[in-house]
């Protein structure tokens, strides 16, 4: 190590010319990748002069569809990350037996198992479902935006200074390598000094700032923008779930951002929180990242619990089954997410009565949630069943999500955990859950909603190519590790003695690359579906005979969503309106107010990015410029009072004549 | 339950909001922040009182009442300060704080529960100390 | 709803959309959702709560509360921030009556007071770290700054976010976004106030009795 003056050291902190990895091939070629890339990317952009574009339509708005797409694509975009690790992860374990190291040093392995948890979970299961909620919510309640249409837009932003700052991580220093959830004392300042551990620590911090202030959004527009006439049990399913997934949200990201905060202290300033020195106590962080890591798992599931009530009814052509029923279920699941944090340390050595309390709690709330599957059972029962892809995903998961949710009532007996803890079994059980569940859901939903979202639908020869390869490649990729993990394998292992181990490693690897396939096919399924858009064309709107109100507009939808606000006599509010002949308005029109775009959240949660990188790298001076800036920024944005216009109302006129003639056409 | 009492308030748009300013009279009135001070004033003093100067000679029976007395005085605050009631935006905001203060409590008397018990079990030696 | 009630009784085919473009409502979710955000805060302090509660007797053979706290300094800074309280309520009753020169006077006294509430704090920081009692000293130490010094903090950017209104009200009066804003700040004041309560009676009234 050469040493470096003390200006570089006032200047840059510890970032040093050693921070970059040229002396990983792997990351060089990944860096060479990227950078051309984005040079590629970067020269199209600026060759069809698409900057202003991208800057006043998208990077500003906040129009609640064009935040929920940018959210999708972030999810994508970091879904071929996290799954580019896995792959990685399949590869290595295939290979390193009995004496082979495989291709990846430990330190390298243990920071793509980290990335890989983290990545996925907040960076594309999280967008994923935000993204849907934000697009969906505000047209199924007949809204024209969310309460908070700027707010909704800095969220996004504090999103992406996340996902950005981690994989800033892989060019620059390193990431964290001590698992998803970060346990001390391992995580703390003395046995993980680097910056990979910081990188963790605000890179969620940010983006959960962005998430719980989504959340706030989202909660006070479905209680207060709802169209007259759709009270509580007249809110379509989805909205519901949402509404559940958001006030766990609320109440659950503060409780990380404070427990994370606290490790921050830890690492910073030297506190004694979770050290093993001086009264500190390891074990109460993971009790409380686990008091939020639980509720987490229902945030995610929880509104793909609505994507498939929506799909189911509409597949079905008939109204869900116990809709009032799936609402208990939804809130009850909302309340129990919070009294079974304890079942993911059931080793840790807590007395009988303990472990048996937070058991039984956690085997409770497997009858809600097997309710649901019920429903959906029910709802398909004498349903004419169309099976177009959102219906297929729908079957896929209802088998699959069982299977995981069996484990996981296994995995909730105390002393079948004591056996299973940390073993592969573990990650076999969550996997099924959340790929059979969240993914699929999330698939589902994609293919339900593009047509909406962009006029057109989805091809359908690839989507089924994608949903096989998903499908089959989930099964051989996982059950594989179900029976290693009762074989007593554990998890976050870079290589392994007995041979005997290792055929089941390499069908997993086999699965991963199907999975692999699958992604590449969805992606194909975008670009074919773009260059046929004209054969896929929806006119009408309403391109699955759907139910609720989003399906009552034009797809896409205009800015201001509807040029009237509607009025909900019935659940299915849509599906009533077809029925009672309900005559779309061709006059009348008026000037509507909607929001005005600001680059105000572009700009705090760029600087809330830089700042955070500062604080990463000890480079303390632009640490505190940064943070003045933003607190700057945030006060200067609240001086500006103009904050809406009005949508002419020719423009409306022009809008919905423009409709008038597709519908006439079609 | 509460889908009831959401069910009577559901479905008003923005536009039925409007007397909830005049309704709210949300910023309360000159009586009822004085009272809300004075008893505060009173909640807060006892318990300084029965500490300081070791009224109660018994520290479990001490921490109970002034747990009582702050748990009182929160009330005070709630109702004369913040204003709380359960007409106000249609009773989300009382709908909000209640299960705030049940996720409060789990989070609280939960990790006092688990880490209780980690300690007897797993650190006995330091608690014979 | 009218609509609906008198289309079923006829039977035709009801309303389905609202002809009357209703008065647009700017910011009519702001009280509420500046609500659930303080219902979040909540949270956080809950979990600094818990944290104290867990490791608050961890002395690490270091200094106890008994030790180290001065309740009549407490008495005093607790006595701050409840003259700050009704402070920023004879604030409000001023705006209430439009009164907007009396309402930034009454928002000055607040934020005196508020500053005095700071002044002590961080001289009785000062004065532990002075004394060998640092955050670094012990676990108990550690979550007794980190949940006192996370309160200070909010009120830290009460004032800002008061001196910030100040100006806003000098430049365009109270109207209506004005008004709406002093609302969320007494809402977040007061919700201080009520996390004070349970920080001198869990940390300070508890941590000195045996």
């Amino acid at each position: 190590m050469t040493s470096y003056p003390d200006w570089w050291k006032f200047l840059f902190g510890r970032l040093t010319l050693e921070s970059f990895p040229y002396h990983e091939p792997i990351l060089v070629v990944t860096f060479a990748v990227v950078l051309l890339g984005g040079l590629a990317l970067v020269a199209l952009i600026t060759k069809y002069k698409l900057w202003g574009y991208l800057w006043h339509e998208w990077f500003t708005s906040v129009d609640h569809k064009k935040i929920g797409i940018m959210y999708m694509i972030l999810g994508v975009i970091m879904l071929l990350r996290g799954f580019a690790d896995a792959l990685m992860m399949r590869g290595q374990q295939a290979i390193a037996f009995a004496g082979n190291e495989g291709y990846l040093p430990p330190h390298h392995y243990d920071q793509i198992f980290t990335a890989h948890g983290v990545i996925m979970i907040f960076f594309v299961a999280m967008p994923f479902v935000t993204g849907l909620m934000n697009y969906v919510v505000p047209l199924q309640i007949g809204a024209r935006d969310v309460a908070f249409p700027f707010l909704n837009n800095f969220s996004f932003w504090m999103t992406v200074g996340g996902a950005v700052l981690i994989m800033a991580s892989l060019f620059i220093g390193e990431f964290a390598k001590v698992g998803w959830l970060a346990y001390p004392p391992l995580s703390g300042a003395a046995y993980s000094p680097g910056v990979g551990m910081d990188y963790y620590l605000w890179g969620l911090q940010i983006a959960g700032i962005g998430t719980t202030l989504s959340g706030v959004n989202l909660i006070a527009t479905i209680v207060k923008m709802r169209a007259p006439g759709m009270d509580m049990m007249k809110m379509p399913v989805f909205t519901w779930t949402s509404l559940c997934t958001n006030v766990l949200i609320v109440a659950t990201f503060p409780i990380l951002a404070a427990t994370l905060a606290l490790l921050t202290l830890d690492r910073y300033v030297g506190t004694n929180f979770f050290t093993n020195d001086l009264g500190g106590n390891p074990m109460m962080y993971v009790n409380l990242i686990w008091i939020w890591g639980h509720p987490e798992v229902y945030i995610l599931i929880l509104p793909i619990f609505g994507v498939y009530s929506e799909v189911a009814s509409t597949f079905c052509g008939k109204r869900l089954f116990g809709y009032a029923s799936m609402v208990y279920a939804t809130v009850v699941i909302t309340i129990l997410s919070y009294l079974v944090w304890l079942h993911h340390f059931f080793t840790m050595g807590s007395g009988a009565s303990v472990n048996s309390f937070f058991g039984i709690t956690t085997m409770i709330i497997s009858i809600p949630t097997g309710a649901k599957i019920f429903n959906w059972l029910f709802t398909m029962y004498r349903g004419r069943i169309r099976f177009e892809l959102p219906m297929m995903w729908l079957l896929a998961f209802m088998i699959t999500f069982v299977i995981g949710g069996m484990t996981g009532v296994m995995l909730a007996v105390p002393p079948a955990d004591f056996v299973l803890h940390n073993s592969l079994f573990l990650i076999a059980h969550f996997h099924n859950v959340i790929i059979g569940g969240v993914v699929f859901g999330v698939f589902a939903g994609i293919a339900y909603w593009f047509p909406k979202a962009f006029g057109f639908k989805l091809d359908r020869f690839w989507g089924v190519l994608s949903f096989w390869f998903w499908v089959i490649g989930f099964y051989v990729a996982f059950m594989p590790l179900y029976i290693l993990g009762l074989m007593g394998v554990t998890r976050r292992l870079s290589r392994f003695e007995d041979p005997s181990l290792q055929i089941w490693f390499v069908i997993a690897a086999m699965g991963a690359v199907l999975i692999a396939l699958g992604i590449a096919c969805f992606l194909i399924q975008i670009g074919v579906s773009i260059l046929r858009r004209e054969q896929l064309r929806d006119t009408t709107g309403d391109p699955w005979d759907g139910r609720t109100l989003e399906w009552s507009t034009s797809s896409p939808p205009p800015a201001y969503n509807f040029a009237f606000t509607p009025i909900v006599h019935d659940l299915d509010a849509w599906a009533d309106m077809k029925k009672r002949g309900y005559t779309r308005p061709l006059a009348g029109f008026r000037p509507i107010h909607m929001p005005r775009n600001t680059g105000a959240g572009v700009i705090i949660a760029g600087l809330a990015t830089l700042c955070g990188f500062a604080l990463i790298w000890y480079i303390w001076w632009l640490a505190a410029l940064s943070f003045v800036s933003v607190l700057a920024a945030v006060i200067i944005h609240t001086f500006n009072y103009d904050r809406d216009f009005h949508i002419a109302a020719d423009e409306v006129v022009q809008a919905e004549d423009a409709r008038t003639q597709l519908l006439a056409r079609a | 339950m509460s889908q009831n009492q959401a069910e009577a308030q559901g479905g008003h748009h923005d536009a039925h909001h409007d007397g909830h300013d005049a309704h709210g009279a949300a910023h309360g009135s000159m009586r009822g922040y004085v009272t809300g001070f004075l008893l505060s004033v009173v909640l807060t003093a006892i318990p300084f009182w029965l500490v300081m100067n070791d009224v109660l000679s018994n520290s479990t029976l001490t921490a109970i009442v002034i747990m009582l007395f702050a748990a009182v005085q929160i009330v005070v605050h709630m109702v004369y300060f913040l204003h709380m009631n359960g007409r106000s935006e249609g009773g989300w905001t009382m709908l909000a704080l209640i299960f705030t203060i049940l996720i409060v409590a789990i989070a609280l008397a939960g990790s006092l529960w688990v880490m209780y018990h980690l300690n007897t079990n797993m650190m006995p030696d330091m608690h014979r100390m | 709803m009218m609509a609906q009630a008198t289309a079923k009784a006829a039977g035709t085919a009801p309303a389905f959309y609202v002809t009357e473009e209703e008065h647009a409502h700017p910011g009519g979710s702001t009280m509420l959702g500046f609500w659930l955000y303080l219902m979040s805060d909540c949270l956080v302090f809950a979990v600094l709560f818990a944290t104290y509660g867990v490791l608050g007797r961890n002395y690490a053979a270091g200094p106890s509360g008994a030790d180290l706290f001065d309740l009549k300094l407490v008495a005093v800074n607790t006595a701050m921030l409840l003259f700050s309280s009704i402070t920023y309520g004879f604030a409000m009753l001023a705006m209430d009556k439009g009164r907007q020169a009396a309402m930034q006077g009454w928002l000055v006294v607040t934020a005196l007071f508020g500053l005095a509430f700071l002044g002590i704090e961080l001289y009785e920081f000062a004065h532990l770290i002075h004394e060998g009692a640092t955050p670094m000293r012990s676990a108990f130490l550690s979550s007794f700054f980190t949940l006192v010094g996370t309160h200070g903090l909010h009120v830290t950017f009460g004032l800002i976010w008061l001196t910030v209104l100040m100006v806003q009200v000098s430049q365009h009066g109270l109207i209506e976004a004005n008004r709406r804003r002093l609302m969320c700040l007494s809402m977040f004041w007061h919700f201080l106030d009520v996390v004070w309560i349970g920080v001198f009676t869990f940390v300070y009234l508890m941590g000195v009795l045996k």
